[in-house]
């Protein structure tokens, strides 16, 4: 044959393949052909086409082992027992950046399953790879490397060490001050993803300056980069007290609290979420969130949001009451007890009931006056009925007894202590006697209010072992009163009458 | 001796009568003993008692005075006591007033101070009323901003619409489609359509501003030319590969100037120069500065050019006669032993020796 012809076989060759290797990339992106591509062995197939000679053939099947790899965790164990992993590599460092972002694309695919896929793509030396595609000019290769980078580092402390000993953190932070979005939002998720596991790689974040960029993007209007810039400032802040107060340092507030009315509702949730973790460290924190009008703003989320993302909310009213009973009163003149109380209303998980629970012991623990303020907003009835519901999770149970009980060692309001005589158990009887016997020798209104209510009545048949602890405050409840109206109430005073009109002979 | 014989015959008389009288006097002997006795005791006792009332009068006037005297001391103890107490209590009462004041003062400052507490709580109150304002307003803001948006994306996405459809105007023989004969009114559509500016054939775009120079050889940029009949691999975009293709030329600066770039510049500054200068007369500032000020001038223009007067003609000039019989300047001056021993060494290795 002439040589046009067996030139020929091998363009038609050529094309075969570019159309076989494009066509399975397109197959990939719908779920449903994945199984059968799976099942026709397209793995072997596509393995060779990686090392084909022509370019596109090469980008294009790397797509295809990508997209493939990223639909399940058994097409990524695949992907690494068929030895791909290494071959990527390699080219990682060689080839031209479209095929640098597609192998940087199944890196990720596979990494992202679990952290022993994501051990064995660190195993192949695709750090130093990623790294050096980090510092490459076109934007698409660092954002598919820094993408990669995060979801290895997302699994556990290890992986997330040896990212950062590949020397990764201060290249985000460059990719972070770059003006494209995509690479913006990325490089925030990967360091988000380093700080959370440990406070020293936090730290090592902070050494490199990455709280000064994250500072300056919040008011960024892009919600998805404002969801990712949130998140690592929070995952910061939440090891140690120094970080918190570095990233307070930075002057995030009082921006950051008009993110609390961004549309995105993720945005929001990470915002209280990155105030939650400021304030629970310490007074002086918190006290810097109250001077910035951080607790108006959050009670105010808190109205307008429902479900899962009212947690943090709730955990750092918590957390900014427990302090100290001024901040507690700070919250309580904020208007957050009728808040939290409309949140354990509505709410149905049983989680979020514990937290607002705990949330209330915290601001009523401190003083009368902080007991009285929650003990208005009627919510002793609320605790009890969850503390008796044996449905609820034991959680929850325990955190609402311990509520009950902090709150009403303090508690002086007699109207709201009331309802309760009638329907608690006896170790939360105990408290609500208690404070009945220290608050009636002294106020002559509340006796009389007392008997005619009923509380009296219902204090004499509570039966207690003599000695005890109840018994002691009945005896100081009773006497407030004259015998006789003492007599008069206690059970079985009735028939004692009744008795004495047979034994009575008129005269 | 008549009172004698008269006195004997008496005798027996006497005798008796001095019996009667004895025994008389034997008889009230003892009743007139006794009421001698009894007489005399009762003058001796009154005699006694004077003397005894007198002594009394004397002891108790001396008590008298004594007990006043003790007394009164004791009274000026008591007196003394009283006042001491007097200023004791007066001392407790203000000192209570003085811890109270600084107890107030100590517990307010350093412990709890109520009305602190209060005026914080009521600032934290209005500060949070100010913020959730100023958060509800940026959030109105903000919604307001977004609706704008959407609002504007939609005009004009109609109003593409509105020029692709542009046939479908009324006309004054046949009504549109959008303008119903049956409707009083025209519909939104039909408006828009009269408003429109039809879409013209596909205009110039405007050139990127480059000089006139380099003008020839950047290349046209409206057509992309077909490379392959089959589309491209999927992931690169298609303006991503016009941009790519169609890069811009971004030539270094020393190939950007033109080679008259000197001639121009200073052409522009001579341009430049003639239309801002309104002023021809340069304006100066002030010659005297300081008027008090004299001013000083050099000694080269103050001195008249004249010989000087000292005595010789010029400066380097000899009087040759008053040299005459001295000896001339020594011109070489004594040397000095420092560099004696200068190369001289102790050895003969350096061979100065």
């Amino acid at each position: 044959m002439s040589q046009r012809q067996v030139l020929q076989v091998f363009e038609q060759y050529q094309k075969a393949r570019t159309q076989f290797v494009q066509t399975v990339a397109d197959l990939a992106t719908r779920p449903q052909n994945i199984e059968t591509l799976q099942h026709a062995g397209v793995m072997s197939l596509l393995r060779p086409l990686l090392l084909d000679a022509v370019p596109t053939i090469q980008q294009t099947a790397a797509l295809a082992l990508g997209r493939l790899a990223n639909y399940n965790d058994d097409l990524a164990e695949a992907v690494v027992k068929g030895d791909i992993l290494p071959q990527l590599v390699y080219s990682l460092a060689e080839q031209n950046r479209f095929y640098k972002k597609a192998a940087a694309f199944v890196l990720r695919a596979v990494a992202k399953h679990s952290p022993e896929l994501a051990q064995a793509v660190v195993d192949c030396g695709a750090l130093d790879a990623l790294v050096i595609s980090l510092e490459e000019f076109d934007p698409g290769v660092k954002e598919a490397a820094a993408w990669a980078l995060g979801y290895i580092a997302r699994h556990n402390e290890q992986l997330a060490q040896a990212v950062v000993d590949a020397g990764v953190a201060p290249l985000l932070v460059l990719c972070i001050q770059e003006p494209e979005i995509a690479l913006k939002r990325v490089a925030a998720s990967s360091l988000s993803d380093i700080a959370k596991h440990s406070p020293e790689l936090a730290h090592t974040v902070v050494e490199t300056g990455a709280i000064a960029h994250l500072a300056q993007m919040i008011l960024n209007p892009d919600s998805k980069l404002k969801r990712q810039v949130f998140s690592a400032l929070g995952q910061i802040a939440k090891h140690s007290v120094d970080l918190a107060e570095m990233v307070v340092e930075a002057e995030i507030f009082p921006a950051a609290l008009a993110s609390l009315k961004d549309p995105d509702e993720y945005v929001r949730k990470n915002v209280t979420t990155l105030i939650r973790e400021i304030t629970k460290h310490s007074p002086e924190l918190a006290q810097i969130i109250v001077h910035v009008g951080g607790v108006a703003a959050v009670i105010d989320y808190l109205g307008e949001s429902k479900g899962n993302v009212r947690l943090p909310g709730i955990m750092m009213l918590g957390y900014v009451a427990a302090h100290s009973e001024n901040l507690a009163m700070a919250v309580i003149v904020s208007k957050g007890v009728p808040q939290l109380a409309i949140c354990l209303e509505e709410e149905r998980e049983d989680h979020i009931k514990a937290a607002t629970a705990w949330a209330f012991g915290q601001i009523g623990r401190h003083t009368p006056e902080h007991a009285r303020a929650v003990a208005v907003a009627n919510v002793f009835p609320k605790l009890l009925h969850l503390y008796l519901n044996t449905q609820n999770s034991e959680d929850l149970q325990v955190k609402a007894k311990k509520a009950l009980k902090s709150i009403l060692q303090k508690c002086t309001y007699l109207p709201a202590l009331e309802p309760l005589l009638y329907e608690a158990p006896s170790n939360i009887l105990k408290h609500v006697i208690c404070q009945f016997s220290k608050v009636l020798p002294h106020d002559s209104k509340a006796r009389r209010l007392f008997v005619t209510s009923g509380g009296l009545k219902k204090v004499q048949e509570i039966k207690a072992e003599p000695g005890s602890a109840i018994q002691e405050y009945i005896d100081a409840i009773n006497s407030c009163y004259p015998e006789e109206i003492v007599r008069y109430y206690s059970p079985g005073y009735s028939e004692a009458l009744l008795e004495r009109i047979d034994n009575y002979q008129p005269v | 001796m008549a009172t004698l014989v008269k006195l004997y015959s008496q005798l027996e008389q006497i005798k008796e009568q001095y019996f009667i009288r004895n025994r008389i006097a034997e008889e009230h002997r003892k009743r007139e003993n006794q009421a001698a006795v009894k007489i005399q005791s009762w003058f001796r006792g009154c005699q006694v008692r004077g003397y005894l009332s007198h002594l009394h009068k004397n002891a108790t006037s001396i008590q008298k005075i004594w007990r006043g005297f003790i007394a009164r001391k004791l009274f000026r103890h008591r007196l003394k006591a009283a006042y001491f107490i007097m200023k004791i209590h007066f001392y407790k009462k203000m000192a209570v007033k003085i811890q109270k004041r600084w107890r107030g003062y100590y517990v307010r400052k350093y412990i709890h101070n109520y009305y602190a507490r209060k005026r914080y709580l009521e600032g934290l109150t209005r500060k949070n009323n100010q913020i959730r304002r100023d958060l509800e307003e940026f959030a109105e803001l903000q919604r307001r901003e977004r609706e704008r948006i959407t609002l504007e994306k939609e005009e004009r996405e109609k109003n593409i619409q509105a020029q692709r459809l542009h046939f479908l105007l009324s006309t004054k023989q046949c009504p549109g489609v959008y303008n119903s004969p049956f409707k009083t009114e025209p519909d939104e559509m039909e408006l828009r359509l009269r408003r429109v500016k039809p879409r013209s054939a596909p205009k110039e775009r405007k050139t990127p501003k480059i000089p006139p120079d380099l003008f020839n050889l950047t290349p046209n940029r409206d057509r992309l030319p077909p490379i392959h009949q089959k589309p491209q691999g999927p992931f690169r975009s298609s303006l991503e590969v016009q941009q790519q293709r169609y890069r811009p030329l971004e030539p270094s600066l020393r190939v950007a100037t033109s080679i008259t770039a000197l001639e121009e510049a200073r052409e522009e500054l001579r341009r430049q120069e003639w239309r801002t200068r309104v002023i021809d007369q340069p304006f100066l500032p002030f010659l005297n500065a300081s008027p008090k000020k004299r001013y000083e001038g050099l000694m080269h223009t103050s001195t008249p050019f004249e010989q000087v007067g000292y005595g010789i003609k010029h400066f380097r000039e000899e009087q040759k006669e008053d040299l005459q019989g001295k000896k001339p300047f020594k011109t070489v001056f004594t040397t000095c032993h420092i560099f004696d021993k200068f190369g001289r060494l102790y050895s003969n290795a350096g061979n100065i020796v």
